[in-house]
């Protein structure tokens, strides 16, 4: 199953994000542990709000707002998408993370054809596919 | 009792991240791969006894190699004791080494090497000494984490046979004082080949699984891909490693489209493409251009990939890029020639030149032992000669290639081909 980890950085203020090398560093080598583990699947980090913006759908009617966004503690800054057999797995990992202050990491299992009800599931089952490579699925 | 039930799971997470390691930096203290798995696996019931209570540690691997050490002392300990076998003569040499070092000694020991370790584990796993089978199993139980019974349900075996051939295969590493080390430079190609092929053979036991089957052979998949990625990051100059991942994940991205609502397979060629794994085929491709940036002349498994990766650029099956297929499986079957890969380039050659050459290549193929009961090459000869409007002759083919089929769904498939030939003239 897949996971998506969300770090949300618990900042002031968004432009108060100056890393030292230490924590780069750490963050780094986290990276490559859960690369070397063969784990992670993608990572991003995000600009601040103030380059992005939000879309609202109220009444059919499209309003953009231009960030950056109030509630700077509760923005967040990256994510990573780690494959994991359990829950309990990525949350190990997750507690890896080399994060401090108020930063906090949500852990969200990501949707998959697994996940649809049964009769689906029992449908979605895999198959024997022809051996030869380019008649196969 | 709930609590127990999540700290099991919680263990059972610990373990698939930290067992490799941890056998693999044991192997290398005691020098027995044996040993080593019997300490890791006595220090994980530690854990299941003491964490219950105490939670998970701060550091689950280092506490399950401190407990591994306990129980490496206590072994020694009894072993003098007890009336001494002539190997045990040998494993205490290594043990005394492990024993003589101590305290943040160990540990930096242990943790200076531990990429080394899970390669050294690898190459050890499939070390050509062992049968196919032996490899799969010492593979999966050592590298993957996963208990006899589980390997036992993903290869539809009985327990007992599994944990004989662990047994044996640890038992023959053992009598041949196969060293556990990571083979010299101009050896390791050959020994990753062995360790490629056993990360290949589990991936297609699970992408091959079929309908009703056990929920664990799919689970075969991940662990493959899981184990490639990994031996990539250990050996990241080797081209073909990261093609057998490029392929890997490629064929995994079509997983969700590969099976329809009915649960019946679906041929590549009808496959909604809108279902495929973008992330997976952007690994896939990734992966790719790594292999490829490797090495000028692609080896296999990077070929293979590079098959893979036409058709998952292309968005339509009628977008396929046949010529550059054909062309890939030209330098396949160059570089590994076999039936099967002749076979599978007269379909591309057909694809991206009409029916007429295709025909040529399988009818070159018709004599071959190899293929004698294989009922793709009727199958692809009557899907040929049917587009020549030769139906008499295509007719035939497909009766052929139903009688020789297992599968009942493709059986009734190609009987509905060769009926369709029946009631179109050849002339039309």
């Amino acid at each position: 199953m897949r996971f998506m980890l969300m770090i949300y950085p618990g900042l002031e203020s968004e432009g108060d994000w100056t890393p030292d090398v230490e924590a780069v560093a750490a963050m780094q080598r986290y990276n490559e542990e859960l690369t070397q583990a063969g784990v992670l699947l993608a990572l991003d980090g995000l600009h601040p709000s103030s380059e992005g913006a939000r879309i609202s759908f109220a009444d059919g009617e499209r309003v953009v707002t231009d960030g950056p966004f109030a509630e700077t503690k509760e923005l967040i800054g990256g994510y990573w998408i780690i494959q994991a057999k359990s829950k309990e797995e990525a949350l190990e990992w997750a507690k890896r993370c080399p994060i401090g202050g108020d930063a906090v990491l949500e852990l969200r299992r990501i949707f998959e054809m697994s996940d649809f009800p049964s009769e689906l599931q029992d449908a979605a089952k895999l198959s024997a596919d022809p051996p030869g490579q380019a008649m196969e699925g | 009792m709930a609590a127990d039930a999540a700290t099991r799971r919680a263990i059972e997470a610990v373990w698939r991240i930290e067992s490799a390691r941890l056998i693999g930096a044991l192997a290398r203290i005691v020098g027995d791969l044996g040993l080593a798995e019997d300490l890791a696996q006595d220090a994980l019931v530690d854990a299941l006894r003491r964490w219950p209570e105490s939670g998970v540690p701060d550091r689950p691997g280092a506490w399950l190699m401190a407990a591994a050490k306990f129980r490496a002392i206590d072994l020694l300990r009894r072993g003098k004791r007890l009336e001494r076998k002539h190997e045990e003569l040998a494993r205490e040499l290594g043990l005394a080494l492990a024993l003589a070092l101590d305290g943040a000694e160990f540990d930096a020991v242990v943790n200076d090497t531990i990429e080394d370790d899970v390669l050294r584990l690898m190459c050890a796993c499939c070390h050509p000494l062992l049968s196919t089978e032996a490899r799969v199993a010492l593979t999966l139980r050592l590298l993957g984490g996963l208990q006899t019974a589980a390997i036992a349900r993903a290869f539809l075996v009985s327990p007992s046979t599994v944990a004989q051939r662990i047994v044996r295969a640890k038992r023959t590493l053992s009598a041949a004082k196969v060293p556990f080390e990571v083979p010299a430079r101009d050896e390791l190609t050959p020994r990753l080949a062995s360790v490629l092929e056993v990360l290949y053979l589990i991936f297609n036991e699970g992408y091959s699984a079929t309908a009703g089957d056990d929920w664990m052979r799919p689970q075969l998949c991940e662990e493959a891909l899981r184990l490639g990625r990994i031996l990539a990051e250990l050996t990241p100059s080797e081209s073909e490693v990261h093609g057998l991942v490029a392929l890997m994940e490629l064929q995994a991205a079509r997983t969700p489209a590969r099976i329809d609502a009915a649960g019946e397979p679906v041929l590549l060629g009808d496959q909604d493409r809108t279902r495929w794994d973008r992330l997976l085929i952007r690994r896939g491709l990734a992966a790719l251009e790594r292999a490829e940036r490797l090495e000028a002349e692609p080896g296999p498994y990077a070929l293979q990939a590079a098959i893979a990766a036409c058709h998952a650029r292309a968005r339509t099956a009628s977008a396929t890029d046949w010529p550059q297929i054909a062309a890939l499986y030209d330098a396949l079957a160059r570089r590994s020639p076999s039936p099967v890969v002749e076979l599978n380039r007269a379909v591309a050659v057909a694809m991206a030149f009409g029916p007429a050459p295709g025909l040529v290549l399988v009818e070159r193929l018709a004599g071959e032992p190899a293929l004698a009961s294989y009922h793709l090459l009727p199958s692809v000869r009557g899907e040929l000669l049917a587009k020549l409007g030769r139906s008499d002759e295509a007719r035939a083919e497909f009766a052929r290639a139903a009688s020789l089929t297992q599968n009942r769904r493709e059986r009734a498939l190609l009987e509905a081909r060769a009926a369709a030939c029946e009631q179109q003239p050849s002339w039309q």
